[in-house]
């Protein structure tokens, strides 16, 4: 649906050049939840802007439905743009024009004819859960309400892609949740792709089929989701990863621990959550299991358990039983001082 | 009371001339100041770094431009412009002869308060807009010049109000209208009654277009 290949983008300043993304090649397939995390300068907000040519790359080719944008005329690259949605962290409503203006004035624009208009405009609107806020201006609006104008705003031109910029950054926990739902439901029953950036982990985890890691305009780690959070392997990737478990171990504890043994992460995906592996592990070997911390974080589709054991026992019985634990599906990390 | 009667008489008819001349030139000046000012405005934004049109040659001229004909007082500009007024209007005495002056010494301002009213509107609805496929006319349109009506408004009763300043001045050009008759009145002919009377038409006419132009830029601000 939108293929990105080698794309890079650098912008002149008065100090030079400065390369805002980096060679990313990526692919967001039809119907899926596709999501870029990365810290604050770290390029994705170019990115996105990358998919519909807000920016132009400076190379690289981005392929939408099977068509190369970059190189389009003016006239066909707003007809692109017509099937891309796109909302923002600032919402970026008119603050001169009620709610049904807000969605209406963009429709008329794109020679929307009246009647499809009027009905697209309450579609959509009762689709977000605002169909009573017709007259309200933006003033009147909290900021969960004026994103979920945004958002009708961009589905009333019926795009097959839905682009959000930190769409829910600006918001506080509970009304993120709830535009998180209603982008959850706006992907399962309208069967549009999204394609979204963040900063927030929960984000990636509550709704993303599969994310891609971005730092210094590089990708530096993609897959689905769940892959990332069992398996991480980039430091960033890690530290992403932490910010949802909430379970840091101080140093000086975890110092102490290590001389009686290892202290592992487990992360335990699918089958693997059935079967009471750490009583097994105290069974068979001389080694006690002793729970540190532990956490499920629910994904979109598979749910992880994940739980910091330190393994107490000697270096051969811990290292066999470590061996028995990857053996039965349990992905295992070790847990370093200086990564906790 | 026979004072008062005389002063109705003898002067009334001369200070309703010049309320007549005063609205003539202020409303003909200021039509053609918003008709060329707006635009020039919005060019001014267009061509800044950044922008739809971004063009550093185009900005660079019009701004020095605009600074130019900014720094020179109404009253030089006046004198300094003749000939240029009398090659576009005929004569560059009377009202047309003072129209012309105005207009120059308006555009440039107004032009700078459509700038800086233009650069309030949140640039985040541009892009969204250019996110939908909208295209950059009905940007200007529907967004820029539509977020940015209540400081346009607002600009404009700045404008209007310097405007009628200008024309006290136009009567050294023989144009007439209520500052020069306050002047030649109050001053020339210690006549202090006509004077009085006329700052006092000013001040309510003023007060008036301050109000209104308050009034109005509220109506389309909005939630």
């Amino acid at each position: 649906m939108i293929k990105l290949s080698n794309v890079s983008k650098s912008f002149q300043t008065k100090k030079g050049a400065i390369q805002a993304i980096d060679d990313v090649s990526l692919e967001v397939k039809k119907g899926e939840i596709f999501g870029v995390i990365g810290y604050s300068g770290a390029g994705k907000s170019t990115l996105i802007r990358c998919v519909n040519l807000l920016e132009a790359p400076t190379s690289g080719s981005v392929v939408i439905n099977d068509k190369e944008v970059t190189n389009l005329s003016a006239e066909e690259l707003l007809q692109v743009r017509r099937k891309i949605g796109m909302i923002f962290q600032g919402f970026h409503l008119l603050k001169t024009a009620n709610v049904y203006d807000n969605i209406a004035i963009p429709l008329r624009l794109t020679e929307v004819d009246k009647e499809e208009l009027d009905k697209r405009v309450t579609k959509y609107l009762k689709i977000v859960g605002l169909e009573d806020k017709h007259d309200a201006y933006p003033g009147q609006l909290s900021g969960g309400q004026k994103q979920r104008v945004a958002i009708a705003r961009a589905l009333a031109q019926e795009p097959e892609i839905l682009l959000s910029d930190e769409a829910t950054s600006a918001l506080d926990p509970e009304t993120t949740e709830s535009i998180l739902e209603l982008l959850l439901k706006i992907n399962k029953e309208l069967g549009i792709t999204i394609m979204l950036i963040t900063h927030e982990m929960n984000v990636i985890q509550k709704i993303c089929d599969r994310v891609a890691v971005m730092e210094n305009g590089k990708v530096i780690e993609q897959g689905r989701t769940v892959d990332i959070y069992a398996r991480a392997t980039h430091p960033t990737t890690k530290r992403f990863v932490n910010s949802t478990y909430h379970k840091e171990l101080p140093a000086n504890v975890l110092q102490e621990l290590i001389q009686t043994g290892p202290v592992v992460r487990l992360s335990f995906v699918g089958e693997s959550t059935s079967k009471p592996v750490l009583a097994s592990v105290s069974s068979k070997f001389q080694v006690s299991p002793n729970i540190l911390a532990g956490g499920i974080i629910q994904l979109k589709q598979e749910t992880i358990g994940a739980l910091v054991v330190h393994l107490n026992g000697d270096q051969e019985e811990t290292k066999r039983a470590i061996a028995y634990l990857e053996e039965q599906g349990v992905m295992i990390e070790g847990v370093e001082v200086a990564h906790v | 009371m026979s004072d008062i009667q005389q002063f109705i008489e003898g002067r009334l008819p001369i200070i309703w001339e010049s309320v007549v001349q005063t609205f003539q030139m202020v409303s003909v000046s200021l039509l053609f100041s918003v008709l060329l000012g707006l635009p020039l405005g919005v060019l001014l934004i267009l061509t800044r770094p950044g922008n739809a049109l971004e063009n550093r040659g185009v900005y660079q001229v019009l701004n020095v431009v605009v600074n130019i004909i900014r720094s020179i007082p109404f009253i030089i500009l006046l004198f300094f412009i003749l000939p240029f007024t009398k090659l576009l209007v005929g004569t560059s005495i009377g009202i047309k002869g003072a129209i012309v002056p105005l207009i120059v010494h308006a555009v440039p301002n107004i032009a700078r308060l459509m700038e800086s009213a233009l650069l309030e509107v949140d640039s985040g609805v541009v892009e969204a807009y250019r996110s939908m496929g909208i295209r950059t006319r009905h940007i200007i349109w529907h967004v820029l010049l539509r977020e940015a009506r209540p400081s346009i408004i607002l600009g404009l009763t700045i404008a209007l109000i310097t405007l009628i300043g200008g024309t006290a001045m136009a009567g050294l050009v023989g144009a007439g209208g209520l500052g020069d008759l306050a002047y030649r009145f109050g001053h020339l002919r210690y006549e202090v009654d006509v004077m009085y009377v006329t700052v006092f038409i000013l001040i309510l006419l003023v007060q008036c277009i301050q109000t209104i132009g308050n009034k109005l830029a509220a109506k389309y601000k909005k939630g």
